[in-house]
């Protein structure tokens, strides 16, 4: 299951980075990394509009004069009216595609936090779990890692959203459920060496249980690529459902996401292209700000050109 | 060499088989069926449907018979085209997705190593800041959206190429094969422009070059072949994708391949042909993925003796 947007090569080239770390600079690593954040515009920039983004579909509702409920009887399939309070035109129901268009994106990002938060979790615990048990376990555990990624993933995410009906959170659920396994082999690689570290050994010795170890010891020590891995899974994940929803297997009215505005919007756009452009517009700007910030963070954290 | 072979086949066939179990336990899981109409049949109706179906066996013969009919290469029947079977329906299918596949994938991986080559060969000038501008397009903007996008802009408003449907004219594939080539290129070109400046960089093409061979023949001969080394191994996962990403563009431009089976069967709950294309896939993909990984043997024989 190589990534939509790559992001396997980019983790896993930094996972092979990370061993040459050496923390005996003086500056913190957290902070040296913040600080090459900010150097990086594209990156900075990304944060801004992306920031905007998620502020706009949050509280943009209470600003605008439509509600998504609301009905406008005199205006139905009309294009940008500013008089009426319709900043983007009406749909083919008579209801006000600004309002839509926040209630869709936040419906984007809520699928896109929730099922990457349920991938990062799942991942790192079972790479953590494989990696410190180690011995016939890990064999075992890595195998299914290996047979899930020989499958055509997104077959199984409509499987699961055709069998478990189209509800919005099954559907978070069931593309974070399997999201998680490039994950997984990170984590477990790292963890390979992490448990050899003399810390380990210091909290053994200390008579921590192998529960504290991996959960306080390993896994704090996982930041920097969890960070990479969900900031490059969340427009992976929006794509994913956007893909869903387009096809008619994803959100279903009266909610609604970018993807099935994006469906929507493509039937009718010849006569109403109004319907199409700013739900597209929107989602590429939310993909190719969350990629650059992507790229900034791994650049930021790699330890290879310090 | 036919030892490594071999082996990859063996290791490949429990794969399948765990797939084909997990499909079909997942399926048979499913609450509802595709005969929970409005109106509920008559029990007698009905049960002579589940025999037909042998849904009246115990879950345990079924799955028996099942697998034994897929080992035969019989998917059982569709549950809601009646006159045919899954076998038959997707006999329909298959030949267009392959045609349509296998060409997107060769124009795709030759357009994909061009491109990184010259990019690799002009790195930081404007050749390759253009096409790494365009290759970003293809990774970033979902499939479902340049194909809306193109169908309006060739099919509609300029009219040189028909905007969808499949008559068995050449110039109805353009399209949709552009669509599905796209990202494909996009992520062989990043990979073998990475590669490619990595291998530019070595020593020996120093060398070469200090013997004073040309600058164009150091590149055919001694820097292509082995940039060429992670390019293949992204081959097999490649192809897996253009297969399911043809479920798209099939429903963009109206194509009678077996994507378009799949959604429609996903959303009429049609389990037999859902079961039967995911069935379908998931060997396609492992005996693509088996070639790949044997043709990478043939390149890198450090792999073999793994």
């Amino acid at each position: 299951m190589v990534g939509f947007t790559g992001k396997d090569a980019v983790l896993t080239r930094y996972a092979e980075r990370l061993h040459e770390l050496d923390r005996s600079k003086g500056q913190s690593l957290t902070r040296d990394a913040f600080r090459r954040l900010r150097r990086n515009r594209a990156a900075m920039v990304s944060i801004f509009v992306i920031v905007f983004i998620i502020l706009a579909a949050l509280i943009g509702p209470l600003f605008v004069p439509w509600t998504v409920k609301e009905v406008d009887w005199s205006a139905f399939r009309s294009p940008p009216d500013w008089a009426k309070g319709h900043y983007l035109g009406t749909d083919q129901n008579g209801r006000d595609l600004l309002a839509r268009l926040l209630q869709g994106t936040q419906m984007s990002l809520l699928v896109a936090a929730v099922a990457t938060f349920v991938s990062v979790t799942i991942g790192v615990v079972y790479g953590a779990i494989a990696g410190y048990v180690g011995g016939r376990i890990d064999a075992i555990m890595m195998r299914f890692v290996d047979i899930m990624y020989a499958l055509p993933y997104i077959l199984f995410v409509i499987i699961l959203v055709v069998i478990f009906g189209r509800r919005p959170v099954l559907l978070f659920v069931a593309i974070g459920a399997l999201e998680w396994l490039t994950m997984a082999r990170i984590v477990r690689g790292q963890t390979l060496s992490l448990k050899e570290k003399e810390f380990v050994e210091a909290a053994r010795a200390g008579g921590a249980t192998t529960r504290t170890i991996v959960f306080r010891h390993i896994i704090r020590n996982l930041t920097g690529p969890v960070v990479i891995y969900a900031t490059l899974t969340i427009p992976e994940i929006i794509i994913v459902e956007s893909f869903l929803s387009y096809l008619g297997l994803g959100v279903q009215e009266p909610l609604t996401s970018l993807g099935t505005l994006i469906s929507r919007g493509a039937e009718v756009f010849e006569v109403m292209p109004w319907l199409l452009i700013p739900p597209a517009v929107v989602l590429v700007t939310l993909l190719l700000g969350l990629t650059f910030i992507g790229d900034g963070l791994r650049d930021a954290l790699d330890p290879k050109d310090r | 060499m036919l030892r490594y072979a071999l082996r990859r086949i063996l290791a490949a066939l429990p794969i399948a088989l765990i797939a084909i179990t997990l499909c079909f336990i997942v399926m048979r899981l499913a609450p509802g069926g595709p005969f929970d109409g409005e109106r509920p049949l008559p029990p007698a109706v009905e049960a002579n449907v589940r025999a037909y179906y042998n849904l009246d066996k115990p879950l345990i013969e079924q799955y028996f018979l099942y697998v034994g009919g897929v080992l035969r290469g019989d998917l059982g029947p569709s549950m809601t085209s009646y006159d045919f079977s899954v076998s038959d329906l997707l006999g329909f299918g298959i030949p267009f997705t392959f045609m349509l596949g296998f060409s997107a994938f060769v124009i795709a991986t030759l357009i994909g190593l061009v491109v990184g080559i010259v990019s690799a060969v002009n790195q930081n000038r404007w050749p390759d800041y253009l096409l790494v501008f365009v290759v970003m397009i293809g990774v970033i903007v979902p499939n479902f959206l340049v194909g809306h996008i193109l169908q309006l802009i060739f099919g509609v408003y300029l009219q040189w190429l028909p905007a969808g449907g499949w008559g068995g004219n050449i110039s109805q594939l353009v399209m949709p094969i552009t669509v599905l080539a796209w990202p494909h290129a996009a992520r062989i070109s990043r990979l073998m422009r990475g590669s490619m400046i990595e291998v530019l960089g070595a020593n020996y093409i120093r060398t070469a070059k200090a013997k004073g061979i040309g600058e164009r023949l150091v590149l055919v001969r001694h820097a292509i072949k082995p940039a060429l080394i992670p390019v293949v191994s992204y081959l097999g996962p490649g192809l897996s994708y253009l297969l399911t990403g043809s479920i798209v563009v099939e429903n963009i431009f109206g194509l009678p391949g077996i994507g378009r089976y799949f959604v429609n069967a996903a959303l009429n709950r049609d389990y037999g042909l859902v079961l039967g294309t995911t069935i379908l896939y998931v060997v396609v993909i492992l005996v693509l993925n088996l070639l790949v990984d044997i043709l990478y043997a043939w390149l890198d024989p450090k792999v073999r003796y793994r």
